[in-house]
């Protein structure tokens, strides 16, 4: 044994204290779901954790008017201040039991135990930190005086950050006055309800939020209801337009958070070391469950043997296995389907002619895993350069000019984000400038801020989540302030991309 | 090795600069060299630094590092009240760290100023190592210690009184004042013949440890500059700081320095040692340079002869949490010895 097998550092699951099954949490209260239980499993392990009930559409209805009645008679009469009490409180319960969430959400999820402990829940208890400061500030949010709350919304969030896009959807909804029914992802629903209790520690009033479990049909219903005001999902491309396409003609408000194909630019002139460790966090942070994942690495050329060499001894560093031993770096994929895909990718992308390289490690025999993988000698019409793999898997392309870089970087149907590494200043202005991405980092990757806005160009969404943008989107004018004045200054709406960088809160108000 | 490794291995140190500067070490070349070398983000220094901090080393792990960190020590007194009794009782410390355990291992070194080195072997007798890695070796601070504000041939002559006293060490300082007016020339011109000072009667060196004193340096890529020049001109490790002032040794400097001879190895082969110095006082601490040396330029490079820490007080913290990983609780500091 040498020292970098570092003896094994459990975080103990003591701290945990599940229940064996479920229920929906409906009107402040857990009551049982009418459709089938089902089990979540350990990724890691493949056992089981606990048993979570399934929404049918008739629970969805019971939730969706628990959510109206609590907006009717409660949130939407509560002041400012007083929601905010409510969330500034459910943030420290969150800061209380961090531990234990974060233990809960590597068993359900797969991913370290460090990421969980020092990204995921710090971030969550942020995020309503934030927006409990915005509660009685709406007047600055950037849709004029006294704006309005928007009524139910309807949310469905993915699996890859469970309690985090929990908290981007519920903080901001409630801190504009609006009432929540939340579909977590079928396969991480546990935090969602470990933060139902937190729910009632605070003592929320009842119905101001609900949890649905269950599978794809639960959240069609949800997002179909007649009832909700507005749906956010975060999730895939494919389900996203799904989605849009339920909606469609009604008059619900839209929000989507959808795939990406980042691409992680790297000059001959950047902090290589560092670049090496952003490549790193970019494409490996979570599995590559990411959905601004920096998945396509574009290296100038002058540069990328050297980089590619620094890559791959970073890479042999990396320990891939039990997610709760804290000096885990890579985790379990998180669903034996996922796995399936991103088999099948790295399959087409050796048969296009990548060529392929993971450092050796060994996989644990049971569970789901991938090993961190990258692939050099991509083009731009690979498979893997262009299709979201959502998984620990990097294509490598190269540039020569920075013309070169910024139209490789555009050349994607997807525009949620992008990195740029340089020691020049002017160059990264300048490049950011021309890359359609909603978010571009500078020397880092992957930083997230509940002060900055979160959104995508193109087939990555529309709408923003995060700071006083993502708040906008949870609220309307007042009512009787024309939309007309505020049309004549927003960008025109037929463009996306060309407005998704102006204030979003200005086309919000044009809605 | 790779073939151009092995070209460079078959120079010396002077023919091996002049061939990756392409030229004299003149300020103008060694400037276009050094400042040709990739900059460093600040903030993902630290980030780095900090993640390799966060790795948990416990049990058998833990056991290990902290044996591991007691035979990397430099144990070391540089006071103006140092005394020939002080350094006898450093040097006791040195050989016998635990008086009620004898698998504890010895240090690496003891770090005196140049006038009590012969003191220092005196005192160690047989169990001087002499260079070797058996038994403790005698280090000294030299070169007008700690400022290096003083003619050349005051500091040459400081380093020969030490080197003639028997060290097998010579920490010296660089003068930051020419490195940061870009008289790297002057830098690199003194480092060698500092190292042409250090040669013994019998054609043998003592060891040379160059000292950038980093938190005089101030940004990053100073000291990742001063790395790479004071490798070029010859120098056997580089050193943090003096201890003299603050900030002395951090992690995300070690770290950089580190990353340093790692990208020397891999350009010429050759290994370079690291000595983080000064204000590392806890066993925590320490493991996390362990653990950023393991995983930055490998655990070839935890060796006496590659790695040391310069340090006082550490060695006790690190001797109590070695009791308690024996016995199961914490002594205390009349437990230990004080030296």
């Amino acid at each position: 044994m040498t020292f970098l097998d570092y003896a094994p550092a459990p975080e103990s699951q003591a701290v945990l204290h599940l229940r064996p099954d479920y229920g929906l949490f409906i009107n402040g209260d857990f009551v049982p779901g009418r459709g089938v239980p089902f089990q979540t499993i350990n990724p890691a392990t493949e056992k089981p954790i606990a048993m979570i009930a399934h929404a049918n559409t008739a629970d969805v209805d019971t939730a969706v008017a628990a959510a109206r009645r609590a907006y009717d008679r409660t949130w939407s009469k509560l002041s400012g201040s007083d929601r905010g009490k409510y969330l500034f409180r459910i943030a420290r319960l969150v800061q209380e039991r961090a531990r234990e969430l974060a233990v809960a959400e590597t068993l359900d999820n797969g991913k370290p135990i460090k990421e969980s402990r020092d990204v995921d829940v710090p971030l969550v208890a942020a995020w309503f930190f934030y927006y409990a400061g915005w509660a009685d500030k709406l007047d600055h949010a950037g849709v004029g005086p006294t704006p309005s709350s928007r009524g139910v919304a309807a949310q469905v969030i993915p699996w890859n950050f469970p309690l985090l896009m929990l908290a981007w959807k519920i903080a901001p909804a409630l801190a504009a006055g609006n009432t929540v029914v939340l579909k977590p992802a079928e396969t991480t629903s546990l935090t969602a309800l470990l933060f139902a209790e937190i729910l009632q520690q605070a003592d929320l009033p009842a119905g101001v939020v609900n949890i649905v479990t269950g599978g794809r049909e639960t959240g069609q219903a949800l997002v179909g209801h007649p009832d909700v005001n507005l749906v956010a999902f975060t999730g895939s491309t494919g389900a996203g337009r799904a989605i849009a396409r339920s909606v469609a003609g009604t008059d619900k408000k839209v929000i989507l958070e959808l795939g990406g194909k980042a691409a992680n630019i790297v000059f001959d002139d950047a902090p290589i070391d560092q670049a090496v460790e952003g490549i790193v966090n970019g494409i490996f942070f979570n599995q590559g469950h990411v959905c601004c994942a920096g998945s396509r690495l574009l290296v100038q050329e002058s540069i990328h043997d050297e980089v590619i060499d620094r890559l791959k001894q970073r890479l042999s560093t990396l320990r891939l296995g039990d997610p709760l031993d804290k000096n885990t770096d890579i985790g379990a994929i998180n669903s034996a389907d996922q796995l399936r895909r991103i088999r099948e990718l790295t399959a087409i992308g050796e048969q296009e002619g990548g060529e392929r390289w993971s450092p050796a490690c060994v996989l644990p025999d049971s569970g789901f895993w991938f090993a961190p993988t990258i692939f050099t000698n991509v083009s731009t019409s690979h498979r893997i350069a262009r299709e979201e793999v959502f998984g620990p898997v990097l294509s490598v392309l190269t540039f020569r000019t920075p013309a070169e870089a910024i139209a490789k970087a555009n050349n994607t149907p997807y525009g949620l984000s992008a990195g740029i590494w340089t020691e020049k200043g002017s160059r990264i202005l300048a490049v950011a400038d021309k890359l359609r991405a909603g978010v571009i980092w500078a020397n880092t990757f992957n930083r997230f801020d509940p002060a900055s806005p979160f959104g995508g160009y193109k087939e990555s969404g529309y709408g923003r989540e995060g700071g006083r943008h993502g708040l906008a989107s949870y609220l309307k004018p007042a009512a009787g302030r024309s939309a007309a004045r505020t049309v004549a200054t927003a960008p025109a709406e037929s463009s996306p991309e060309l407005d998704a960088k102006a204030p979003v809160s200005r086309k919000k108000a044009a809605k | 090795m790779t073939s151009s490794q092995l070209a460079m291995a078959r120079l010396n140190t002077g023919e091996r600069a002049l061939a990756l500067l392409g030229g004299e070490a003149t300020d103008a070349n060694l400037r276009r060299y050094l400042h040709g070398i990739p900059g460093i983000d600040a903030v993902g220094l630290e980030q780095r630094a900090a993640d390799l901090g966060s790795r948990s080393v416990k049990t058998s792990s833990k056991k290990w590092a902290l044996d591991k960190i007691i035979s990397l020590i430099d144990l070391t007194t540089l006071e103006g009240a140092d005394t020939p009794g002080k350094v006898r009782s450093l040097v006791g410390k040195a050989l016998t760290p635990d008086p009620g355990d004898p698998a504890c291992p010895r240090v690496a070194a003891v770090c005196v100023y140049g006038d009590l080195v012969p003191i220092a072997v005196e005192a160690l007798g047989s169990a001087h190592a002499a260079g070797t890695d058996t038994g403790v070796n005698v280090a000294a601070v030299a070169t007008a210690f700690p400022s290096g504000r003083a003619s050349l041939a005051v500091k040459l002559a400081d380093v020969g009184d030490a080197v003639a006293g028997g060290a097998d060490e010579i920490d010296m300082v660089i003068d930051r004042g020419a490195f940061l007016s870009g008289r790297f020339g002057q830098v690199y011109d003194e480092i060698v013949a500092v190292k042409e000072a250090c040669k013994r009667a019998d054609g043998s060196f003592a060891h040379l440890k160059v000292i950038l004193e980093t938190g005089e340096l101030n940004t990053y890529d100073n000291v990742r500059r001063a790395s790479w020049l004071a490798i070029l001109a010859g120098g056997d490790f580089i050193k943090t700081s003096t201890g003299k002032m603050v900030p002395a040794a951090t992690l995300p400097v070690t770290l950089s320095m580190l990353e340093v001879v790692r990208d020397w190895k891999r350009l010429t082969g050759a290994r370079v040692g690291v000595k983080p110095a000064g204000g590392i006082r806890t066993s925590k601490d320490a493991i996390k340079y362990v653990v950023t040396v393991a995983e930055t330029v490998g655990e070839e490079w935890l060796t006496p002869s590659l790695f040391r820490f310069g340090a006082s007080s550490l060695l006790n913290d690190v001797l109590m949490q070695r009791q308690k990983m024996t016995t199961g609780h914490y002594s205390g500091p009349d437990y230990v010895t004080i030296d």
